[in-house]
Parts: C-alpha cells; sequence; structure tokens
C-alpha cells in the first residue's frame, strides 16, 4: 500500500517537491504495487498492456487496474485481452468501476493510477501528458507526443516539471531501447565512423489503413475512428511514423535539426477517408555544422520499401538494417534484439524501482518537432527553421471538443498556397 | 488423420519423370490433364495481369517418412519412421515470389481492374469470386525488410495468410491450388531418397542446391541453386515453406507399422498456431535443411508486432519463412473445401 502521505505530497507544488530526491519515488522500495492506468484500448494500447505485463513478469509488483477510451467497444476488447492473455492474466485488476468510456475518460485514469500509459491517436497527447505530470504520475507515452508547435511547447514545459517532481517518462521510440541500436550508437558515438557527416532516412512502405465513415458516426466520431488522416488527430504519417526515424537521426548526430525543406503531396487519388493527409514526403534536414540529412516517408501500394536509417560519417556508414558498419571499421553488431516494445516497459519498471527515473519527455518532444517542421515545410513549400517550428502558432486541436459534435475538415494542403503558421 | 480411397491411386505407380524438369513448360491447357499419365509441367498465368508461374508433375508413390534414429542433428518429432502413399499432384517449381503474392495481399488486380474501368458485374464467375477473397490488412512497416523484392520469394507471411492466398488464386484460375500436406512436402523433397538432403548426407552439398547460414545473408532471388530430381528449385534453403498442417510432435506415432498410409495430415483449425514449416532457410544451420527436419511456428515470430491483437496476415519477425503450392490431380476427399478458419482476435493461439 502507498503510503497516502506521500500521495498528498506528490500533488503539491514544484517548487515543494524538491524535497523529493531525499525521499525517493513511492515505488523505490519496490514491494509496492504499481497500478497502471491504460488510455486508448486500441490496437497499440492493448499491446502496450500486454507488453508492460510482459516486461514486469515476476520481477515487478504491477497491476493492470484502470481503462480508458472514447469508444466503449474498444475498451471491451482490450478488457478482454488483458484478462485472456497469458502475460497480463495475473495482473488483471480491472474493476468495472475502473473502466471509462469518453473524451475525459483519461482524467479519472490518471486520478486512480500509479502509471499511466498514453496510447491515443496522438493530437491528444499534449493534453494527456500535462495532466499526468501534474498529478504526479509515472509515464509510458506512446510516440508522437503531438502533432503541432503549440502542443510541442506545453510537453516540453511538462518534461520540465516531470524533472522537478522526479517522475519517470519513457517514451514508444522504442529503438533507444533496441540492443542493436544501443551497441551501435555507442560505437558510432566513440568515433566508428569518424565525424558524422549526413545520413538518409526512411519510412516507405505500403498503403496504410483507411476506414470509411459509417451511418450514425459525429463528425468527430469518425474522424477519431479515422485518426490516421486527419492533422489535428494524426499529425500524418511522416510525424505519426517516421518520427522513429528521425529520432534516430538526432539521437546519432546528438542534436536537432535547424532548417528544413520539404515537398510532400497526395499521388494516389484518396476518397473522402484520406482527410487531408498526404501519401508521400522527402525532407532535407540541415544540423548543426552543415550536416544534412535525406528524409523521405511514403505509403504507396507497388513501390520500393525501406524503413530503415544510414548514418554517414567521415571515415564509414552505418547502415540500420542488419546494423551494418562499412569503412574504417567494418563490423556487424550480432545481437538478439528480442523484444523493444518489451525492453521499454523493462527499463521505465527499473527506472521507477531503482529510484533513478528515466526521462525521455524532451528527447521525444524534439524528435517529434523534427517530424513535425518537416511536415509543415512540405504543406507550405516555404523553408521552416527550429525556431519557426517551435513558436509556430499552429494549433489544430479543435475548440470545445464534443464527442457528438460536428467538425470541418480543412482543405488539402497545397505547397505554394497553404500559409505557414 | 485420413483415409480415402481413390480410383487413380494405385500403389507402386511409380511414373519416371526424368527430363521433364528440362523440358520447356508446356501451355496452361497441360493444366487440363485428367489422369497421371497425362500430367505434365505447365505454366499457370494469373488471369488479368502479366505474372506466371510453373508447375512440375509429382508421381504418385510411396516413401518412408522421417529420418532413422541414427541420422545426425535428428528431432526426435522426426520419428517413428513410416511407410506414406500419395497420390498425384503438381507443385510449384519455386517458392512464391512477391511479384505473384503482391496481386492478392495489395489488391493490385482490384486496383488495376479500377484503374481500366472494369465492368465487375460482368465478369467471369471465377473472377467475382477472387475478389470477394478477403485481402490481408496493411503490414506493419515493410515486410521485405530491404531483402529485395523482385524474384524475391514472399516472408514474413502466415500460415493463414497463405492458405488465403491459395483460394484466392484458385477463385481466380478456376483450378485448385493449396499448401502441401507435410507428407507431400517431404515426398516431393526427397524425389526419391532416403538420404539427409535428396542428394546425399554431406552438408556440403548445399553449396550446390540450397541457401543456408553458410552462404547466405538474406533470402535469396529463386531458383539460383539446382533442383533436385523431380525439377523442384530451392527445397533445401532460401525460406522455409508452409505446409497445410497443424504441428503435432508425436504426430508420426499413429502410422507406425508396414502398412502404408496414404496422405496423412494434421488438419488446420481456428489456432493460430503451431503449424509446420518445411525445409529450412537462409537464417538455418545445414541440419535444419534435412528432407526430415520439421519446424513449428510460435508467437516468437511475431515478437514485434505492437498490436493486439497481433496481425494474422503477417509474422513481423519470420523473414525466414516463405511457402509453395500444389495442385492435387484429384483432391482427397478431407480437404475438400478446406479453408483457413482463423479470425483475428478471437485468442485461439
Amino acid at each position: 500500500m502507498t503510503d497516502p502521505n506521500r500521495r498528498v505530497f506528490l500533488k503539491a507544488s514544484t517548487a515543494a517537491t524538491a524535497g523529493l530526491g531525499f525521499l525517493g519515488n513511492a515505488h523505490a522500495r519496490g514491494n509496492d504495487v504499481i497500478k497502471v492506468g491504460l488510455v486508448g484500448c486500441g490496437g497499440r494500447g492493448s499491446g502496450a498492456a500486454d507488453n508492460i505485463c510482459e516486461a514486469a513478469g515476476t520481477s515487478y509488483n504491477i497491476k493492470i487496474h484502470a481503462l480508458g477510451d472514447v469508444f466503449e467497444d474498444h475498451l471491451k476488447n482490450c478488457r478482454e485481452g488483458i484478462k485472456n492473455s497469458p502475460n497480463s492474466k495475473e495482473k488483471y485488476d480491472v474493476a468495472d468501476d475502473r473502466c471509462f468510456v469518453g473524451l475525459d475518460a483519461y482524467k479519472k485514469v490518471i486520478e486512480v493510477s500509479d502509471l499511466v500509459i498514453l496510447a491515443t491517436p496522438p493530437g491528444f497527447r499534449p493534453g494527456h501528458i500535462e495532466a499526468v505530470i501534474k498529478a504526479g504520475k509515472n509515464l509510458f507515452t506512446e510516440k508522437p507526443v503531438a502533432v503541432d508547435g503549440t502542443g510541442i511547447r506545453r510537453v516540453l514545459a511538462a518534461a520540465d516539471e516531470a524533472k522537478a517532481k522526479k517522475l519517470a517518462v519513457v517514451a514508444g521510440t522504442q529503438r533507444r531501447h533496441q540492443p542493436g541500436y544501443l551497441e551501435s550508437m555507442k560505437r558510432i558515438h566513440e568515433g566508428a565512423i569518424g565525424d558524422v557527416v549526413g545520413g538518409q532516412v526512411y519510412w516507405n512502405q505500403g498503403n496504410i489503413w483507411a476506414h470509411k465513415r459509417q451511418p450514425g458516426w459525429s463528425d468527430v466520431e469518425y474522424q477519431i475512428h479515422n485518426w490516421y488522416h486527419f492533422l489535428w488527430l494524426c499529425g500524418d504519417h511522416f510525424v505519426e511514423q517516421h518520427v522513429h526515424n528521425l529520432d534516430v537521426a538526432n539521437w546519432a548526430i546528438g542534436a536537432h535539426p535547424v532548417r528544413a525543406v520539404g515537398m510532400g503531396g497526395r499521388q494516389v487519388p484518396g476518397g473522402p477517408e484520406h482527410g487531408q493527409s498526404y501519401d508521400h514526403f522527402a525532407v532535407d534536414y540541415e544540423y548543426p555544422n552543415e550536416v544534412h540529412v535525406m528524409s523521405m516517408a511514403r505509403q504507396i501500394e507497388g513501390c520500393e520499401n525501406n524503413v530503415s536509417e544510414t548514418i554517414v560519417g567521415s571515415a564509414g556508414r552505418f547502415q540500420s538494417n542488419g546494423y551494418r558498419f562499412s569503412g574504417k571499421d567494418k563490423s556487424r553488431v550480432r545481437v538478439n534484439d528480442g523484444n523493444a516494445y518489451v525492453h521499454e516497459h523493462v527499463h521505465l519498471l527499473e527506472s521507477i524501482v531503482s529510484g533513478n527515473p528515466l526521462n525521455e519527455l524532451k528527447q521525444v518532444a524534439e524528435s517529434t518537432l523534427t517530424a513535425i517542421m518537416g511536415r509543415m515545410s512540405a504543406y507550405t513549400g516555404k523553408a521552416v527553421t527550429w525556431e519557426q517550428a517551435l513558436e509556430s502558432k499552429l494549433d489544430t486541436f479543435p475548440k470545445h471538443l464534443d464527442i457528438k459534435g460536428s467538425l470541418e475538415e480543412p482543405p488539402l494542403p497545397r505547397p505554394g498556397v497553404t500559409e505557414l503558421i | 488423420m485420413s483415409r480415402s480411397t481413390h480410383a487413380f491411386y494405385r500403389a507402386g505407380a511409380l511414373i519416371a519423370l526424368l527430363g521433364w524438369s528440362l523440358q520447356a513448360p508446356a501451355s496452361a491447357q497441360e493444366s487440363l490433364a485428367k489422369t497421371a499419365a497425362e500430367m505434365k509441367p505447365y505454366t499457370q498465368q494469373i488471369p488479368g495481369v502479366e505474372v506466371k508461374f510453373d508447375l512440375v508433375p509429382i508421381p504418385a508413390g510411396e516413401f518412408v517418412m522421417g529420418s532413422p534414429a541414427t541420422e545426425p542433428k535428428r528431432g526426435e518429432d522426426e520419428g517413428p519412421q513410416h511407410p506414406v502413399a500419395i497420390a498425384p499432384f503438381w507443385m510449384g517449381k519455386y517458392e512464391v515470389t512477391w511479384d505473384e503474392y503482391d496481386l492478392f495481399c495489395f489488391s493490385l488486380d482490384l486496383k488495376k481492374k479500377e484503374r481500366e474501368k472494369v465492368d465487375l458485374a460482368g465478369q467471369p464467375d471465377t473472377e467475382k469470386k477472387a475478389d470477394a477473397v478477403t485481402r490481408p490488412t496493411p503490414p506493419y512497416a515493410d515486410m521485405t525488410f530491404g531483402y529485395g523484392h523482385k524474384n524475391q520469394p514472399a516472408i514474413c507471411i502466415t500460415h493463414h495468410s497463405a492458405m488465403e492466398y491459395c483460394r484466392w488464386l484458385s477463385e481466380k484460375t478456376g483450378v485448385l491450388y493449396r499448401l502441401p500436406t507435410e507428407a507431400e512436402w517431404e515426398y516431393a523433397c526427397r524425389a526419391g531418397s532416403k538420404t539427409a538432403y535428396f542428394f546425399g548426407d554431406d552438408p556440403a552439398g548445399l553449396e550446390e542446391y540450397g541457401w543456408y547460414v553458410e552462404n547466405a545473408e538474406k533470402p535469396m532471388p529463386i531458383g539460383k541453386k539446382k533442383p533436385n530430381p523431380w525439377g523442384l528449385y530451392d527445397m533445401h534453403g532460401n525460406v522455409a515453406e508452409w505446409c497445410l498442417d497443424h504441428y503435432v510432435p508425436d504426430f508420426y506415432k499413429q502410422f507406425a507399422g508396414d502398412k502404408p498410409t496414404l496422405e496423412p495430415f494434421a488438419a488446420p483449425s481456428a489456432k493460430e498456431y503451431p503449424y509446420v514449416a518445411r525445409g529450412g532457410s537462409w537464417d538455418d544451420d545445414a541440419d535444419k535443411l534435412r528432407s526430415a527436419a520439421r519446424r513449428s511456428s510460435n508467437l516468437e515470430w511475431s515478437v514485434q508486432d505492437p498490436q493486439r491483437p497481433q496481425s494474422i496476415w503477417w509474422h513481423t519477425d519470420a523473414t525466414f519463412v516463405g511457402f509453395r503450392i500444389v495442385r492435387p490431380l484429384n483432391e482427397q476427399e478431407k480437404l475438400k473445401g478446406m479453408k483457413s478458419l482463423v479470425v483475428k482476435g478471437k485468442g485461439t493461439r
């Protein structure tokens, strides 16, 4: 049982929490149950719940304690899955009164949990992250953590607050927890390819899903069901997926880009269910010291596919497929990667219980903004600097969101016409 | 277990096939064979597209399935050795490639019709039925893993996916295609041999006949090594090949004795695992490529699939699995109408 006084203390103002360092985390003793709450019970949320249970195994005492989703059927399916999966059935503790449905379900989940998993569509993330950190709870947040600069500013503020409160935050950029990448990056940072002078990063794949509108759905219900194709929810695939590869570039270079010039569009005529999403992007990123990284992301069937990163150095090159190094230190990293979707939760739980909280929030916010600035450039046709992206007044989140409400769809962005905000 | 009485099967009716694989494949007309004697190699054109694939006839016959206890590195599940009788069938000369599989999994056939404004209502029944087969959901990321596409074997596909591909192909061509049973696969691989590999017992021979851990870093284009005596390429290695059967470790026990069992198989069910994959792969040691070696699918094959329930179409981690197809001359009763029973999210894992 967690000491209730400590809970009260956790909710105290940021200034007061400076004292937390001496007390360590509420779970540092390792014998308290960590109550896990899940916000967003779709495929990825259900997956994350399974992953954290597998990560906890017999080493960490966790219970899946509360669930929240906008749609009741998602929540029901997820609950069944947790109840029946071999990884999680022993850790299932979701009482009826801890299943919350609606746009405000996240608040109730946060309230009753010690650790919150955020796995809704990305557009909701800034508000959810803010609320988790404000409540003084530990966090696993899926990537990306926002879809626009306005959201990123909120997340960066939450990152500082989490740091001050000594909360653990791990993000779903799982390559950061994957043995092969960890070893490869160590070698790059030790000079295996000399100085990093450039790179190419890709997420080129076939089509992504799209859900046609069903009778009886409100605008908002339809857009949330079909979230991949609306900017305010997804940020487009360049942000939603490609953030992984851009995160690797930032990791290798040890900095975020300073400027982006991109292009993109929708080549394959889409139906109304394709909203305002593009199906291809290409962005030239400029990093400090004139290092350039070429980035591509495509979701078109029947084309050359590639999901990988290449980092080019003055004395060699690293390719993520097979973790291959060429040049002066020609070698291959041969490791058993295991399941990075589980490793990330192992690292999170370790960090909570040991009292040395990991905090990946700033890092994932920067990688997300890297992707956002590329998308902004592709949508508008303008060059976008880091500062412009960070200070952007673009705020895509609807005012007064009501699940049964109407919600207009913005037009497809047009380079050279769409305004850079 | 299945026993049927097929008029076409005459014990010992072993037809010499030497030379068949050396001839140019005949036209699709050859697929109209009604008797074992008429069976010839042929090429199946997939209607409406430029994609085709080759098949070679596999004669009826008997063989001893499994490996002797003396075979180095054999698994317990390869015994007891038991006699099996096989009815005639055609088998894909090569593993199924992305070029073929893409048509189904990315609905390229449907998209082509859309582009060409085909009158869907006026199509032949075969096309209508093929169009109605549910297509795979898009894969998470890129299932070729940068290993290449053209002439490469399709990889990372589930047993369910391979079964549904066969169903789609059957509807489209009007010809029955399916996965081989485990017995058919081993019979075809051995091609009359009783040794660990179809070319003998020394794994060094794999250099000429198969891709495996010693000579490949990835799945390789089909047909680059020498074929087996019956004209089948890449039976040892490259990609492990799905069989129709559920994997049952002690499945052979029930067939022990001297009396041959006709066409045994362990029927697939609604469960997503475990199924049999045969022949070993580019990522395996030599012993896993032996004619009798059995491998079973498991949850590890989808470990990196981040969704729950996981995809029933794609194994994110099985870059070593693919398949080849067969066409029975006369389908045995027990297999008629066989289709995958797997349904996503039913939790039957």
